[in-house]
């Protein structure tokens, strides 16, 4: 599974970063970025997905 | 129950009023009615006024920044003949009203930027510890006792004690600030107690801007963040006195009735729930959702937007220049989106709400203000684990731009 920050979308409501610090990080301007660019590791993906499903700005995208 | 100064709301369809009693104790009802009768409601009290009530109008019209401009964001607008134009102020230092929460881009965009590192979440955990030790001097002060009113005495005591560190302002303020605040927000319909509020803000701020603008030119070190605000205009020229002044504004006033709303709301709720207040003290792990849950279920804050032109809006006709309340907190009841919104479930694992709003004016202190629940709520019940509201008819809720309990009997259970 691989994840993405819409950074057009993202609004930084950090709501993904306090589900999921070890798939999130957010910069100063509170906007969240990805910390894997490749599959995340498979123990992870049930928090990508609590991420993604409450992101208010519909951010984050997941591939499988 | 109270009705509105402007009497009875004859039908909530067209006559709608936010601050009609049964409005300020139960909206829940009110908004689930709306959305099956008709999701934008319609008023022309307090100027022409359009209510929507699900989470896909408020959020579209949030994003559509261009239509909906936030240079009018009051709920209960300003009475028109009142201007900034009185005794020693000048009616152009409040030229950009309080920028970025009434600023549409291009200046909302580089004055937000400029206070979000402050609320970032690292720069946050450095203001935990002092929260703790507010929170805990205020729970000794009334930890011996039966009861206490936990809107007064504990929830307000709290944001406005940690943005006045922030600000650099003195913390014996704190009282004024608060009675400040609450006329400009709260008592909107007292239009002279609100004007006074706001000119003593600006008075007041004004005079802290200048004290600080002479510190700095001697070469003081000042790092609370109205001083970076001032030491930053040397890097940008665009930030002139004005802009200096209507952030500090917004700083000032944006994190204290918010706040203290949202902790009373959470400690009402533990109050009337003794199950969910044993689930909280017995599984701590569950703090995240439990406050993401309150901030959904209590969400406090509802803002509005004006129309920039005529257009139909979900088969509505906004005109030019009429307003828009952006309805947050029913948004976050809409059924459509969330399982069973009527139910307050701490554990609940998807809840996309949008208690800080939707869009480019995201809360800015939205870090903040969760730390606060967070400390507010867990020394609270790590001290005085039992506590009841004993009576829901002594609660007194205030809404309109801000909706929380103002008063809160709570009774200990020793
Ligand atoms: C539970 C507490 C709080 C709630 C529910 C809340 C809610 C909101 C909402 C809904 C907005 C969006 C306004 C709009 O769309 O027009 C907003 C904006 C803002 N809030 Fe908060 N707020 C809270 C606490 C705070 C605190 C503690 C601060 C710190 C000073 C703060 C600072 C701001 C600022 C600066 C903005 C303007 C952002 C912009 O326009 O870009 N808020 N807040
Ligand atoms: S929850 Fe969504 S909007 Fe918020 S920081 Fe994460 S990606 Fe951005």
């Amino acid at each position: 599974m691989k994840i993405r920050v819409d950074e057009s979308k993202c609004q930084g409501h950090s709501r993904c970063y306090i589900i999921a610090p070890e798939l999130f990080e957010v910069d100063d301007y509170g906007y969240s970025h990805s910390r894997f660019e490749t599959d995340i590791p498979a123990d992870l993906e049930e928090k990508a997905r609590l991420a993604c499903e409450n992101c208010p700005e519909f951010a984050i995208e997941i591939a499988d | 129950m109270t009705t509105s100064k402007l009497g009875p709301v004859n039908n909530w369809e067209d006559d709608f009023d936010i601050l009609d009693g049964a409005y300020l104790n139960n909206p829940f009802e009110i908004w689930d009615h709306l959305r099956n009768s008709c999701p934008i409601a319609h008023s022309d009290r307090r100027g022409s006024n359009w209510l929507p009530t699900t989470y896909e109008d408020i959020t579209k019209i949030a994003h559509d920044v261009a239509t909906f401009s936030s240079t009018q964001v009051l709920v209960i607008p300003f009475i028109e003949s009142q201007s900034f134009s009185y005794e020693n102020i000048n009616p152009e230092v409040l030229g950009y009203g309080a920028p970025p929460i009434t600023a549409d881009p291009p200046l909302h965009t580089w004055t937000r930027r400029l206070i979000l590192p402050w609320f970032s979440h690292k720069k946050v955990s450095e203001y935990e510890p002092l929260t703790q030790a507010i929170c805990k001097k205020l729970i000794d002060e009334f930890s011996k006792r039966t009861t206490i009113d936990g809107a007064t005495e504990y929830a307000q005591q709290i944001p406005v004690r940690v943005i006045s560190h922030i600000l650099g302002v003195p913390e014996d303020m704190t009282d004024i600030f608060t009675t400040w605040v609450r006329d400009f927000l709260e008592f909107a319909d007292n239009s002279e107690n609100r004007f006074n509020s706001i000119k003593e803000i600006v008075l007041y701020l004004i005079g802290v801007i200048e004290e600080r603008k002479i510190l700095i030119s001697k070469g003081q070190h000042l790092d609370d963040m109205i001083s970076f605000l001032i030491q930053e205009q040397n890097n940008n020229p665009e930030i002139d006195d004005a802009i200096v002044l209507g952030m500090s504004i917004l700083l000032l006033i944006a994190g204290i009735d918010t706040t203290w709303s949202a902790i009373g709301s959470a400690l009402w709720h533990l109050g009337k729930n003794p199950n969910d207040l044993l689930m909280l003290k017995q599984q701590p792990e569950i703090m995240d959702t439990a406050i993401e849950e309150i901030l959904r279920a209590y969400s406090p804050v509802t803002m509005a937007r004006v129309v920039t032109k005529d257009t139909e809006f979900n088969g509505c006709p906004m005109k030019q220049g009429e307003k828009v309340l952006m309805n947050f907190p029913a948004a976050n009841r809409d059924p459509k989106v969330f399982e069973n919104p009527e139910t307050v479930n701490l554990k609940r694992k998807i809840n996309r709400h949008v208690a800080f709003g939707s869009g480019i004016h995201r809360c800015g202190g939205a870090n903040l203000a969760r730390m606060e629940l967070r400390i507010a709520i867990s020394t609270f019940i790590d001290n005085l684990p039992d506590f009841i509201v004993d009576n829901d008819d002594d609660v007194i809720w205030a809404g309109g731009q801000v909706r929380g309990p103002r008063k809160l009997p709570l009774t200990f259970i020793k």
